[in-house]
């Protein structure tokens, strides 16, 4: 385990806490946030340690719930050193302000799960790198039509429902998120099936129907993967999965959001907030090619290549994946939208660890949580430096 | 001879045992006058180790200024509370401890958080305490053991009340639980969704008392609405239905008023008071030694 933190106090700081940019101290003790006044009044203590922040603005540590890979590192190609790639990509991602991540598998055969996935485990994060939630399968059980990056011979229906999807997974051990098609043979008894086992199940790479995202939402689903790319574009008479942000449902849907300035128009990105503001959920979908230079790499068994910071498929225009880490893509969705930086900020925290349920401890600055945290220039959004579990797990050179 | 005329019979300044009313233009000029006589009596002081500058607090609207000022000049290296001990008046019964309404939480806010006070010698009454007797019982002896209060910082209600001696309450009382009035509630209820039914029935309180054993009593009064309490703490005899009016027999008292709190006071009175304004300001200015003179 990670060395306890004492009771330190961050001064001359802003904190971003409840939505709100506040003028205020933040305390912190063993790993977690601290009641100031708590402590003030019952235990009568003052800080053992204090920072000063110099007037930066301390946010919730990002957290990227689909990031395919990244400095050349590859989740779901290279089975070889999983656990080496896993650590690079996990350390270089605290220089983004990414406390927590998970690991994005897409479309594999059998023999890759199976390699793969026992090897990707939750792991605690640290000055060593990022915290590990859990992976996110994206794919097989998705639509043809909709296939985008992703090789077409190894798209399965899950006919089986559940039993389908262990053949293929293998252990579901380590597994967070499921992005599946719902209008697949199966899928509605399959997305019941993973939400009773506490899986997130987020719908995309899909032709469904508004009724048929509907279905699926009712039966546990609670995320869109990549909102707009890779399912109907929206139409008047049957709005798609992209309806599901204005539907009727009672249940918050959330929804990923690509805002590397590429993927998404910012047109587009402000239809998405003005219409469901809470569901907002800023992902990377970053690609291994992601902090890499132009060039040619591989995404699965897929060759990629990267022209002027844009992943295509080789040989076409076809994008797969961002290049672009999270703290870039808060400042593309700030300008888009011309929101709140709070706004900002939460959808690349708050929102996220919502989508996963894990906002009693992530995503937060709330007394009790994990003391994950990033300090930035607010102008700039430039991070600073980067916190896990109270520990200054990365500075920027220049602090 | 009334009272106001045997009090200016005496030749101010020489006279150590009376009231003064120091009238200044706003409550932002009292505000900053109260901080600068904190500043002054604590700088006066010179706390130390061992050696602690014993200071009574007050809660509510009519303080808040003065907190700040005094936060400015704790931030400006100009004073430090290391060696302060304080004693807050009053806190609600059953309230938690940080809702927005209760004493604590106002003073971590407002005050505690931002100044370097040790947290062991901050006082405020616990509210929740299990023995509510023992814990009054607790904070008098806390006071006696902190060699009782240098300067005790009040303000009032527009019934004249301090702290939470409401009109009634006896004029030698001692800390206690009391029983809110219903004029009380009512006018708190505004703090609790304006639903009289969540505001606490019940407060703990330093007895008027416990005030008039300080050193030193300095009284906020700020506002228009405050204006008669002003006047009958001021111009009338010592009544325990205007609790405030026992600082009249205070050895060292201080009133600081705004304009707006002189509203019913006789022009008599208040250009009597004026006419010590020089004086009063020398209060704040004046250099530690001469300061000591004039007491």
């Amino acid at each position: 385990m990670k060395p306890k933190s004492g009771l330190t106090r961050f001064y001359n700081c802003y904190i971003l806490r409840d939505s709100k940019i506040i003028k205020e101290d933040l305390w912190i003790r063993d790993g977690k946030i601290e009641n100031p006044e708590q402590v003030f009044y019952v235990e009568q203590l003052q800080a053992d340690v204090t920072v000063n922040c110099e007037g930066l603005l301390i946010a919730p540590g990002f957290i990227d719930i689909q990031i395919n890979g990244g400095w050349g590192v590859d989740f779901s190609y290279d089975s070889e050193n999983v656990k080496e790639g896993l650590r690079k990509v996990s350390k270089e991602l605290l220089a983004h302000g990414v406390t927590s991540f998970c690991p994005t598998m897409v479309t594999s055969d059998v023999d890759k799960y199976r390699k793969i996935l026992p090897l990707i485990k939750k792991t605690d994060g640290g000055k060593h790198g990022a915290t590990i939630l859990g992976l996110h399968l994206e794919g097989p059980f998705i639509n043809l039509a909709k296939k985008g990056a992703h090789v077409e011979e190894l798209i399965r229906i899950p006919e089986n429902g559940i039993k389908t999807i262990e053949e293929v997974y293998g252990s579901l051990d380590n597994v967070v998120i499921v992005t599946l098609a719902p209008e697949l043979a199966g899928a509605t008894e399959a997305i019941k099936e993973l939400a009773d086992m506490g899986i997130r199940v987020a719908l995309g790479h899909s032709t469904a129907s508004l009724a048929q995202g509907e279905e699926a939402v009712e039966c546990g689903a609670n995320l869109i993967t990549h909102l707009f790319n890779a399912m109907l574009p929206f139409h008047h008479r049957d709005p798609g999965l992209v309806g599901l942000l204005a539907s009727t449902t009672q249940k918050q849907v959330f929804y990923g959001i690509i805002s590397d300035g590429i993927h998404t128009h910012p047109a587009a990105l402000r239809i998405a907030s003005r219409t469901n503001p809470e569901g907002l959920v800023l992902v990377s979908d970053a690609v291994a090619a992601q902090g890499l230079a132009d060039g040619n790499y591989h995404i699965g068994p897929q060759h990629v290549t990267v022209e002027g910071g844009r992943a295509y498929v080789t040989g076409t225009k076809v994008l797969c994946g961002s290049t672009t880490a999270l703290d870039a893509c808060v400042a593309t969705l700030r300008k888009s939208l011309d929101c709140s930086l709070e706004y900002a900020l939460e959808a690349a925290s708050l929102h996220p660890a919502k989508a996963l349920g894990i906002d009693n401890r992530k995503g937060r600055l709330n007394f009790g949580c994990d003391a994950d945290f990033v300090m930035l220039h607010p102008d700039k959004i430039k991070i600073e430096s980067t916190w896990i579990a109270g520990e200054c797990v990365y500075k920027c050179n220049k602090m | 001879m009334n009272r106001i005329e045997c009090m200016m019979s005496v030749v101010w300044c020489r006279h150590e045992r009376s009231m003064r009313l120091i009238i200044l233009e706003d409550a932002g000029v009292v505000a900053d006058w109260a901080a600068r006589f904190v500043l002054q009596r604590i700088t006066q002081f010179a706390p130390g180790p061992g050696r602690h500058f014993v200071l009574g607090l007050p809660t509510g609207g009519t303080p808040l200024g003065m907190y700040r000022r005094l936060i400015d000049f704790y931030k400006e290296g100009r004073l430090s509370f290391k060696y302060v001990t304080t004693f807050n008046m009053d806190e609600y019964v059953g309230l938690p401890r940080d809702h927005p309404e209760s004493y604590h939480y106002y003073m971590w806010n407002e005050f505690f958080k931002h100044v370097d006070i040790e947290p062991g010698n901050a006082h405020v009454l616990d509210g929740n305490a299990a023995d509510l007797v023992a814990e009054c019982k607790r904070f008098e002896e806390l006071i006696a053991a902190a060699g009782g209060v240098h300067l005790f910082i009040g303000g009032i209600g527009p019934d004249g009340h301090i702290a939470f001696n409401e009109p009634g309450s006896s004029l030698v009382s001692r800390t206690r639980v009391k029983t809110l009035a219903y004029d009380t509630l009512e006018a708190n209820k505004r703090f609790f969704g304006n639903d009289i039914s969540k505001v606490p029935r019940q407060a703990l309180t330093v007895g008027v008392g416990t005030v008039m054993d300080a050193k030193e009593v300095m009284i906020l009064i700020t506002g228009a609405h405050k204006a008669l309490a002003l006047a009958k703490a001021v111009e009338e005899g010592v009544n325990h239905m205007w609790t405030v009016s026992a600082f009249q027999q205070h050895a060292q008292a201080l009133f600081v008023c705004d304009e707006d709190a002189t509203l019913e006071l006789r022009v008599k009175t208040v250009k009597y008071f004026k006419a010590l304004s020089e004086e009063h300001q020398r209060m704040i200015q004046r250099r530690v030694e001469e300061q000591r003179v004039i007491h």
